[in-house]
C-alpha cells in the first residue's frame, strides 16, 4: 500500500532503472486490431525464439533483478495504425515492423534482435515517396501527429500499473488529494479550457463545479465507454491501451466533485478494453491507489467498471444512467441535469473517456500547459478515428485547429479509388461527427477543425469518427444510410424521433428508387427540421444532420437525383440505365434472355443494343453480362 | 439443461446485488452471467433471473428485449457477427455479409439446422481501422476479403 509520493516516486524510479538497462524490448501491439492479425501469435513466437537462441527473455519486468542482458518482449494496446498490423516495436533503437507475421520471427531474432540490423521487407513503404521507415518517427502517419492522450497508448503495457507509474502516473492523484481543493481542481480544468470530447462540448470545469456545489451525502462518477458512434474507436484505444489515465482522471474528477464511488460504463464489444479495466481497477486497489484511505490521504474512491448489451442510445448519459441501474436504457428529459439528479437520484458527473484521460496531464503539468496548443475555444488535442476511403486508416491525434488537408493528404497518405490506387485529389467528402454530425468537402480543406468552426457550417466534432469518401460515393445514398442508423437505433420513447426517421428515410428511398418528385427535397428538408426540434434526445435531435449537411453541400447531385433521375456518382442502381459497349460486346445473347422486358436486341455474334424507351433499369443486364460490355450511365 | 447456477456464480450474483443500492442495478450483470453459463436467454432464464432479484418478470423481459447482445434465441456454436457500417461499407462489408449469408445459406438472426454456425448483421464494433471486419464469438478478424472470409470459415468446419 502507498503512503505517500516518495513511495509512489520510488516504484518510479526503480522501474525506470531496471528498464533502462535491458538490452532490448520488443513491443508486439496486442490492441483489437493487431490481434485480430494475429499478433498474439507473434508474441508466443517471439518468446520461443528468443529463448531457443540463448538469450534471456522475459516477459515482465521484475524490479529487483538486473536485466543487462534481458530481452523483454511485452504487448502494448493499439499503436494506432492498426490497418499495417501486427505491429512489432523494437527498442531502444525505435525500429518500427508492419503486417509482421509469425513466420518473420526467426529473423527478427537473428537480425534484429542479435546484430541489431532492420529488415528492409518489415519496414513500412510510404505510398507516394517509395521510402522505406525504419523508425516510428520516419513514418508521415505518426511523425505528423501530437500525441498526448494517447502518448503512453502503444509505448507501455496496460496491464502493469508499475509501467504507468514509471511515466509519472498517479502523481496528478497525489497533488490533487494533498495540495488543491475541490475548488482549485474544478478551477484549474475550467482555466484549461477542457471541453467534453463525447460529442458536446460542454466545458468540463464547469460541469465539475455545478455538481460540487450540490449538497448531498453521496455523489457519483461515471466514464462513459459506451462508444457507439459508427467509424469511432478512439475510447477503446485508451481503455485498451492506457486504462490508468482514465482510472486516474476519475480519481481527480471524485475529488473536485465529492464523490466517492464511480462507475466505468464499456460496451460489451471491446472485450480487451474490459480485461484491462479491470486488471487496472484490481491493481490500483492493491497499491492503494483506489479504494478507502487512498495514499493515505484519507480520501476514499470505489470504482467498478459495468459491461453494456449492445443499444447505440445508451451512450446518452441519462440513458446511460438507467442503464447501470438495470432497467432499459431510455433518455429521460433534462432538467434535472444529471448534477442534479444523476445514477439513484444523486448528483453525478459524468464524462467521455477520452475528457477523464485528458485530465491528469492539466493537473501535472497545470493549465496553462494544456493551452500551449490547439485553438482559444477549443485547446489541448483530439484524437480522431480515420477511415473510409484514406490510405492510412487508424488512430490519430492532433491539435484542435488541425486541417482536413493535413489530416487526410498528410497523416492519411492520402484517399483510396475505387480501383484502389492512391489520389492526391480524389476527396469527395469527409463525415466528421457520425450519424449526428456534418459533412466537409474540398471546399473546407483548409479550414481549422474545432467545436466552434464545424458547428457554423452544420457539422459537429462530435465524438471523433472521420469518415474519408471518394468521388466514388453517392451523398444520397450516405444520407440514406445514416439516417436507417439512426432510425434503428432510436428507442421509440418519442415519436418525432421514431416517426420522423422512419418518414425521413422513406423520402431518401423515394429519391434513391427515382420516385422523387419536385417537392420530396423540401418535405424532407421541413421534416428535418421537425425532427431536429421536436426529439427529446440527441439522438433525434441531431439525425437529421447528415442529410441536411449533405443537402446544402451537394444540392446538385440530390437535384440529378429527382429531376434528371440520374445518379452522378453511377450507385443508384435504379437511376442507372444501361448501355451496351459495341466494341467489347461479342454478341452472346445471354443478356437478350435475362432482360425482363424484351428491351434487349440484335444480330447473333454481333453488338447488341438496347432500347431506353422499354428499359426498366433492373440491372439484370449488367449482371449477367460475362465480358462487361454494359455499363450503367 | 436444469436452469440454476452453481454456487460460485451464486456468489457473483450476491456480489453483484452488494454493488449497488438498488437490487434492479444487477440485472444486466446477472443476465451476462446467465448468457455464459446457457448461451442465451430463454423465458425460463427470464424466470430465474427475475426470482433471483426479485425483480418483476416483465421488468426483466423489457430489459432483455431492449438490448441488441442479449440472445434471445440459442446462437451456434460459431455466431458470426458481419459489419456492415459505414467505415466497413465503403471497404466492402456489405460484399462480406452477402458472402457469407451466402455460403451458410444463412439470413441475418439465423442458426444453422446443425446448431454451428449463426449469422447476425451488426452495428459499428469499433474495430473500422481494420474494415471490414467480422467478429466471430469474441474473436475480432479484420482487412477481410471473400478469399480471406472462405479460409477463416472453412477453418472453423
Ligand atoms: C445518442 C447519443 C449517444 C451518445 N454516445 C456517447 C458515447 O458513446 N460516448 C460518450 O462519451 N458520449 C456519448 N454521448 C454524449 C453523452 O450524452 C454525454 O454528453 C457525454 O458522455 C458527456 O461527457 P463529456 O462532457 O466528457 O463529453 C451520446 C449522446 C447521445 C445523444
Ligand atoms: S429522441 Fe429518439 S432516441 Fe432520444 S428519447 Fe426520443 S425516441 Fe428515444
Ligand atoms: S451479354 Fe454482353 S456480350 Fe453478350 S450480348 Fe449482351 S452485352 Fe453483348
Ligand atoms: S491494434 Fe495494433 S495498431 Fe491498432
Ligand atoms: S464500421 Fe465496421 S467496425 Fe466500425
Amino acid at each position: 500500500m502507498l503512503k505517500s509520493l516518495d513511495e509512489l516516486k520510488e516504484i518510479a524510479v526503480k522501474y525506470n532503472n531496471s528498464s533502462n538497462i535491458l538490452k532490448k524490448r520488443v513491443i508486439v501491439c496486442a490492441g483489437t486490431g493487431c490481434v485480430a492479425n494475429g499478433s498474439l501469435k507473434i508474441y508466443n513466437q517471439l518468446v520461443k525464439k528468443i529463448k531457443e537462441a540463448g538469450i534471456d527473455c522475459i516477459v515482465e519486468l521484475k524490479m529487483e533483478e538486473s536485466n543487462e542482458s534481458k530481452i523483454l518482449v511485452s504487448e502494448s494496446g493499439c499503436q494506432g495504425f492498426c490497418q499495417m498490423g501486427p505491429l512489432v516495436t523494437i527498442e531502444p533503437d525505435g525500429i518500427h515492423y508492419v503486417k509482421v507475421k509469425v513466420e518473420d520471427v526467426q529473423e527478427i531474432v537473428n537480425h534484429t534482435l542479435v546484430l541489431g540490423k532492420p529488415i528492409d521487407r518489415l519496414l513500412y513503404v510510404d505510398p507516394l515517396t517509395g521510402e522505406h521507415c525504419v523508425h516510428t518517427q520516419d513514418i508521415r502517419f505518426y511523425n505528423r501527429q501530437s500525441r498526448k492522450v494517447l502518448g503512453l497508448c502503444g509505448h507501455i503495457n496496460p496491464s502493469d500499473i508499475h509501467e504507468y507509474i514509471a511515466k509519472n502516473g498517479y502523481q496528478a492523484v497525489f497533488k490533487a488529494l494533498t495540495e488543491m481543493t475541490d475548488k482549485d481542481i474544478c478551477e484549474e480544468i475550467t482555466y484549461a479550457g477542457l471541453r467534453g470530447r463525447g460529442g458536446g462540448g460542454f466545458p468540463t470545469g464547469r460541469k465539475w463545479e455545478l455538481t460540487r456545489i450540490q449538497k448531498s451525502e453521496k455523489k457519483y462518477v461515471i466514464c462513459n465507454g459506451d462508444e457507439g458512434d459508427p467509424g469511432a474507436f478512439m475510447d477503446r484505444s485508451v481503455m485498451e491501451g492506457n486504462p490508468h489515465s482514465v482510472i486516474e482522471g476519475m480519481i481527480i474528477a471524485a475529488k473536485a466533485i465529492g464523490a466517492d464511488e464511480g462507475y466505468i460504463y464499456v460496451r460489451t464489444e471491446y472485450p480487451f478494453a474490459v480485461r484491462r479495466l479491470k486488471i487496472a481497477v484490481k491493481q490500483a486497489e492493491e497499491l492503494g491507489l483506489l479504494g478507502e484511505n487512498i495514499m493515505g490521504t484519507g480520501f476514499n474512491f470505489k470504482l467498478h467498471v459495468m459491461e453494456g448489451a449492445g443499444a447505440f442510445v445508451c451512450g446518452e448519459e441519462t440513458a446511460l444512467m438507467s442503464s447501470i441501474e438495470g432497467k432499459r436504457g431510455m433518455p429521460k428529459p433534462k432538467p434535472p441535469f444529471p448534477a442534479q439528479s444523476g445514477l439513484f437520484g444523486k448528483p453525478t458527473v459524468i464524462n467521455n473517456v477520452e475528457t477523464l484521460a485528458s485530465v491528469p496531464q492539466i493537473i501535472l503539468y497545470g493549465a496553462k500547459e494544456f493551452r500551449s496548443c490547439g485553438t482559444e475555444n477549443s485547446p489541448g488535442t483530439k484524437t480522431f478515428a480515420l477511415t473510409g476511403h484514406v490510405a492510412n486508416t487508424g488512430l490519430i491525434e492532433v491539435p484542435f485547429g488541425s486541417t482536413i488537408r493535413e489530416i487526410v493528404y498528410n497523416i492519411g497518405g492520402g484517399v483510396t479509388l475505387s480501383d484502389g490506387t492512391i489520389s492526391s485529389n480524389g476527396l469527395k467528402a469527409v463525415q466528421i461527427g457520425g450519424p449526428s454530425g456534418g459533412c466537409l468537402t474540398t471546399e473546407h480543406m483548409d479550414m481549422p477543425l474545432d467545436f466552434d468552426s464545424l458547428s457554423g457550417i452544420g457539422a459537429m466534432v462530435g465524438s471523433g469518427g472521420l469518415v474519408v469518401m471518394n468521388k466514388d460515393t453517392c451523398m444520397v445514398k450516405m444520407a440514406h444510410f445514416f439516417m436507417q442508423f439512426t432510425q434503428n437505433e432510436s428507442c421509440g420513447k418519442c415519436i418525432p424521433c421514431r416517426e420522423g426517421t422512419k418518414q425521413m428515410l422513406a423520402l431518401l428511398e423515394d429519391i434513391i428508387e427515382g420516385r422523387a418528385t419536385g417537392e420530396t427535397l423540401d418535405i424532407l428538408e421541413e421534416l428535418a427540421k421537425a425532427v431536429q426540434k421536436g426529439s427529446l434526445c440527441g439522438l433525434g435531435k441531431t439525425a437529421p444532420n447528415p442529410v441536411l449537411s449533405m443537402m446544402t453541400q451537394f444540392r446538385e447531385e440530390y437535384e440529378a437525383h429527382v429531376i434528371q433521375k440520374k445518379c452522378p456518382a453511377k450507385q443508384c442502381k435504379a437511376l442507372l440505365s444501361p448501355q451496351i459497349i459495341p466494341e467489347k460486346c461479342k454478341g452472346c445473347g445471354l443478356c437478350v434472355k435475362v432482360c425482363p422486358v424484351n428491351a434487349i436486341s440484335g444480330v447473333r455474334k454481333e453488338a447488341h443494343y438496347i432500347n431506353e424507351e422499354l428499359c426498366i433499369k433492373c440491372g439484370a443486364c449488367l449482371e449477367t453480362c460475362r465480358l462487361n460490355a454494359i455499363v450503367g450511365v | 439443461m436444469e436452469i440454476k447456477f452453481n454456487d460460485g456464480e451464486l456468489a457473483k450474483v450476491e456480489n453483484l446485488k452488494q454493488k449497488y443500492p438498488q437490487q434492479q442495478a444487477a440485472l444486466m450483470g446477472v443476465l451476462w452471467l446467465a448468457q455464459n453459463k446457457f448461451g442465451w436467454i430463454s423465458k425460463d432464464i427470464m424466470k430465474y433471473v427475475s426470482e433471483l432479484l426479485d425483480v418483476p418478470l416483465s421488468t426483466v423481459e423489457g430489459v432483455v428485449s431492449f438490448y441488441t447482445m442479449y440472445h434471445k434465441k440459442q446462437p451456434g456454436k460459431y455466431h458470426v457477427q458481419v459489419c456492415t457500417n459505414v467505415s466497413c461499407m465503403l471497404r466492402g462489408g456489405q460484399e462480406i455479409y452477402d458472402h457469407i449469408s451466402k455460403k451458410l445459406n444463412l439470413n441475418n438472426n439465423e442458426t444453422s439446422s446443425d446448431g454451428q454456425f449463426s449469422l447476425e448483421e451488426v452495428e459499428c464494433m469499433g474495430a473500422c481501422g481494420g474494415a471490414p471486419m467480422i467478429a466471430i464469438n469474441e474473436d475480432f478478424y479484420e482487412n477481410l476479403t471473400v478469399e480471406k472470409v472462405d479460409e477463416i470459415l472453412d477453418s472453423l468446419k
